[in-house]
């Protein structure tokens, strides 16, 4: 079942405005004529559902829920070193709230939406979709709610309909993570009127309705999806959350191979593509008419686990040895092709809270043997070195030439493929690989939160099975705590210092999300490392 | 043809059991599959709860003969599942997806059979000639070529210096919409619908997949029809043939060739399958949206519903095909009757 428009309804899309220009959708004419109204973009990964509460949702659908969809509050824009746009995650910008404030207590948030902000039916937003929206998120279970959780936010009778323009959050304690938790894709508000009217007494949610067709207030509809194929996204006129898009329409179309994406884009067919590879990204950018951006991913780091479970990594001084062993930068040219930001040889002292931070370690393999001859292991050991077939394109790479290095430690590692679908059961749910890579980056870019998924004892990114009395205890005081506030900046300070004193997880470098434009122009790096189109213009 | 109708059925009934045994194994082997769904599609920060909750909605916390028992009654109801990856009931996505592996396979196939079948020939009445070992050359490269890596040259020489071939954007260009569904094939339907526009778009997104397919199928036809060829040519009856008199002609096409084609069909009954599974790589590459693509990515997320479905599709479909090419046999050679069984 694809969401069909008929080919009539299609071409009458956008109405008189277009007028001549729907002339592009006469195949004859290729997409760089197809006039500065639309924009094709190509990407590898598929699009299994238009609604992101939905089990089974995969992590390229999220775009969805940020294109169609608006939230109360989105973040801001800023302009990135290297002359491209970002989202700012130090400000928060009204999207459909007009205006928020917290209670002094700061238990109490209430929000006042924009008096004229409508849905695609042109039926006005109220605080009872807000609501009924925020229910959805934190019943439907799996994934949204969790994400849910980390901003506090749990249970439906924690949101309140003042009156219809006046959405109240009540909380169980005051949390710096709140707010921006509303800014990310998950909490969307839908039009509760139609999902009620899709709703059954199997489906209180209307999974099934909403899994087909978007019902937002959002920037752009999906007009069209082809799972499999592609998405047709078309501009939402009476769009409030925003300066309304400069294209009217975008076209996504999934292509798997990399190859055919590269060849699309440098001959101009397509005006962007999405999540290139690393040696695409670095290839690309000397070609006539195409940029290429390359954000490092905030929050996300790419490292080798040392898990404490088995015996070897026990040993603090093993750890410390297998630190000095990697060839960090060969591995940063050779995997990341120099893409993204390096995250060792940092200096011994923590003088701040940045983050991600580079670690005091690197290549010496000198200093790997003195702290290997200190440990039991002066010999070395055996051990299975595990990576994801998944993620094999930095993976093998990288765990090749560390497996070299560490040979010359007399350390044998045998490296283990492990396929995708088995592998995020081994490493994050059974967390039963010794020594493996790991990645993870999370949304909200604190450094606690980042502690508190991968560092804290059974957490889900804790792959290592990492076990700190004081960490424990330092994440659960500055998780929530406010950054300006003086117990902050130490608290964390003292986190980062166990960290890399304990070293459960090893950084090497910060990913990079690489997109490559070829006749768009105003491409902005998200968080969330899905395409925002709402910004895009044609060139 | 009572009697051929009465054979016709009882070739079905005896694919039952085949059928029974496909459910049977595909469900097994599925849940023999490493990694476990429910962790999967829990998504990227699900904790132990939501993946409990996930395995719940799944129906994979009841025993195996219980998930058993509910699959075939959902089978008998024509229900294949929904597939987890695709987000799609596995029937919509069979539904969708092969008509667009049928359609590239059967054009590749058509095209490879249009050279091969009289290249086949050729050879075999001149062997040691030119032709003979411009045969062998073309048989040679086009199975030692993989064909992803034909497909990539194709693209590159083709679309990417020569700008004469179309986007490889999959079965339409991003600037034509699909035909009206009525039998999944593009060419078809648009023809159904008079859309000159669409057909020829259709046609040309097409050609190079196609091309990139037949290279691959070219060789064990052409390599059948020649090695049936100089059997039949050598065979007794070929010599009293000819020893009577008759034409080169009538020799060659009116009793070597027929004899020479029983094998050829079954040939091209096997590469046929084959290649309806095989196409994976060509499907990524021109990013068609084909069954074996799908298949692929559903085995590796393991997604149960959607891989069983594509098992008995498969089934399915050798099966009729088993059947078409055994009816084929008895109209090329009168020898071969059912009622003689």
């Amino acid at each position: 079942m694809t969401v069909k428009t008929s080919r009539r309804q299609f071409l009458q899309l956008g109405g008189g405005a277009l007028g001549a220009s729907m002339l592009p959708f006469s195949m004859t004419l290729p997409a760089m004529a197809a006039g500065k109204d639309t924009l094709v973009t190509v990407m590898g990964q598929t699009i299994n559902s238009l609604d992101l509460h939905r089990t089974g949702t995969n992590r390229p659908s999220y775009q969805i829920a940020v294109n169609c969809y608006d939230r109360l509050v989105s973040f801001g824009t800023r302009t990135t070193p290297d002359g491209g746009l970002s989202y700012d995650y130090s400000t928060i910008v009204p999207e459909l709230a007009e205006s928020w404030s917290f209670s002094d207590d700061g238990l109490e948030l209430t929000f006042k939406l924009k008096p004229d902000a409508v849905f695609q039916d042109g039926s006005p937003v109220t605080a009872e979709d807000v609501k009924w929206s925020f229910d959805r998120a934190v019943s439907a279970g799996g994934f949204p709610t969790v994400q849910m959780k980390a901003g506090a936010l749990t249970r439906p009778d924690q949101f309140v309909v003042v009156d219809e323009k006046t959405f109240l959050v009540k909380l169980d304690f005051p949390s710096k993570l709140t707010l921006p938790d509303l800014a990310v894709p998950v909490p969307f508000i839908l039009n509760s009127k139609i999902a009620k009217e899709h709703a059954t007494a199997d489906d209180p949610w209307a999974m099934e309705y909403v899994h087909k067709n978007t019902i937002g207030s959002g920037a752009f509809k999906v007009v069209r999806w082809n799972p499999g194929e592609q998405v047709v996204y078309e501009r939402n006129d009476k769009w409030t959350g925003g300066p309304l898009p400069a294209v009217k329409r975008v076209i996504l179309r999934e292509v798997p191979s990399p190859a055919t994406r590269r060849a699309l884009i440098e001959r101009g067919d397509v005006n962007l593509s999405f999540n290139i590879p690393n040696k695409d990204a670095k290839e690309l950018e000397s070609k006539e008419g195409v940029s290429v951006f390359s954000t490092p991913i905030e929050n996300a780091i790419q490292c080798v686990g040392l898990n404490t479970t088995f015996e070897p990594f026990q040993d603090p001084d093993v750890r410390k040895a297998v630190a000095y062993a990697i060839p960090y930068e060969q591995i940063f040219q050779t995997a990341a092709y120099g893409r993204g930001a390096p995250m060792w040889g940092g200096k011994a002292e923590i003088d701040s809270i940045e983050w991600p931070r580079k670690s005091p370690y690197f290549t010496d393999l000198d200093k790997a043997r003195e702290h290997l001859e200190k440990s039991a292991f002066a010999k070395g050991f055996e051990v299975p070195f595990s990576i994801d077939l998944g993620q094999s394109d930095w993976m093998e790479p990288t765990a090749l030439l560390i497996q070299e290095n560490l040979a010359k430690l007399g350390i044998a590692s045998e490296i283990d493929k492990i396929p995708g679908a088995n592998w995020r059961t081994a490493s994050l749910v059974e967390k039963r690989l010794p020594l493996h890579l790991e990645n993870f980056g999370g949304w909200l870019n604190y450094p606690c939160y980042y502690f508190f998924w991968a560092y804290k004892k059974g957490h889900l990114f804790n792959s290592s099975n990492y076990e700190n009395a004081e960490i424990e205890q330092l994440v659960d005081e500055t998780l929530h705590l406010d950054v300006d506030d003086p117990d902050y900046a130490p608290k964390v300070m003292r986190m980062f210092e166990i960290a890399f004193e304990d070293l459960p997880r090893i950084p090497l470098w910060q990913p990079a999300l690489n997109v490559a434009t070829n006749g768009a122009t105003d491409y902005e790096y998200w968080f969330h490392r899905q395409l925002d189109i709402r910004s895009l213009k044609s060139a | 043809m009572p009697v051929r109708l009465k054979t016709v059925l009882m070739r079905i009934a005896q694919a039952v059991p085949v059928v029974i045994g496909v459910v049977v194994i595909s469900f097994v082997l599925t849940r023999a599959l490493p990694g476990d769904p429910a962790v999967y599609f829990a998504g990227a920060a699900a904790d132990e709860a939501s993946i409990a909750e996930i395995r719940e909605a799944l129906g994979l916390d009841k025993p195996l003969p219980q998930q058993f028992v509910l699959y075939v009654g959902d089978l008998l109801q024509g229900d294949l599942g929904q597939s987890i990856s695709s987000g799609q009931p596995v029937a919509t996505d069979l539904a969708n997806r092969l008509p667009a592996s049928l359609e590239l396979t059967l054009t590749a196939l058509l095209l490879s059979c249009l050279i091969a079948v009289p290249l086949g020939v050729l050879a075999a009445t001149r062997p040691g000639s030119p032709v003979d070992h411009l045969c062998r050359v073309l048989v040679t490269a086009g199975v030692s070529l993989p064909t992803f890596f034909t497909g990539i040259v194709l693209i590159y020489v083709f679309y990417y210096l020569l700008g004469i071939a179309p986007s490889p954007l999959g079965r339409l260009d991003f600037s034509t919409l699909d035909p009206d569904h009525v039998t999944g094939f593009y060419l078809i339907d648009a023809a159904i619908a008079g859309d000159g526009e669409t057909w020829m778009a259709a046609l040309r997104q097409l050609i190079l997949p196609a091309v990139t397919l037949s290279l691959f199928t070219m060789a064990p036809i052409a390599r059948m029809t020649r090695a049936a060829m100089l059997g039949a040519l050598s065979s007794d009856f070929i010599r009293t043939a000819k020893a009577a008199g008759l034409s080169r002609g009538k020799v060659l096409y009116g009793y070597a060739f027929r004899n020479a084609l029983l094998p050829v069909v079954t040939t091209l009954g096997m590469v046929f399958s084959f290649t309806l599974g095989a196409n994976v790589l060509v499907e990524k590459v021109f990013a068609w949206p084909g069954i074996g693509s799908y298949a692929v990515e559903a085995l590796v997320v393991s997604d149960y519903a959607a891989v069983q479905g594509f098992v008995l599709a498969m089934a399915l479909l050798f099966v009729a095909l088993n059947l078409v090419i055994d009816l084929t046999y008895t109209l090329i050679d009168p020898r071969i009757g059912f009622d003689q069984k």
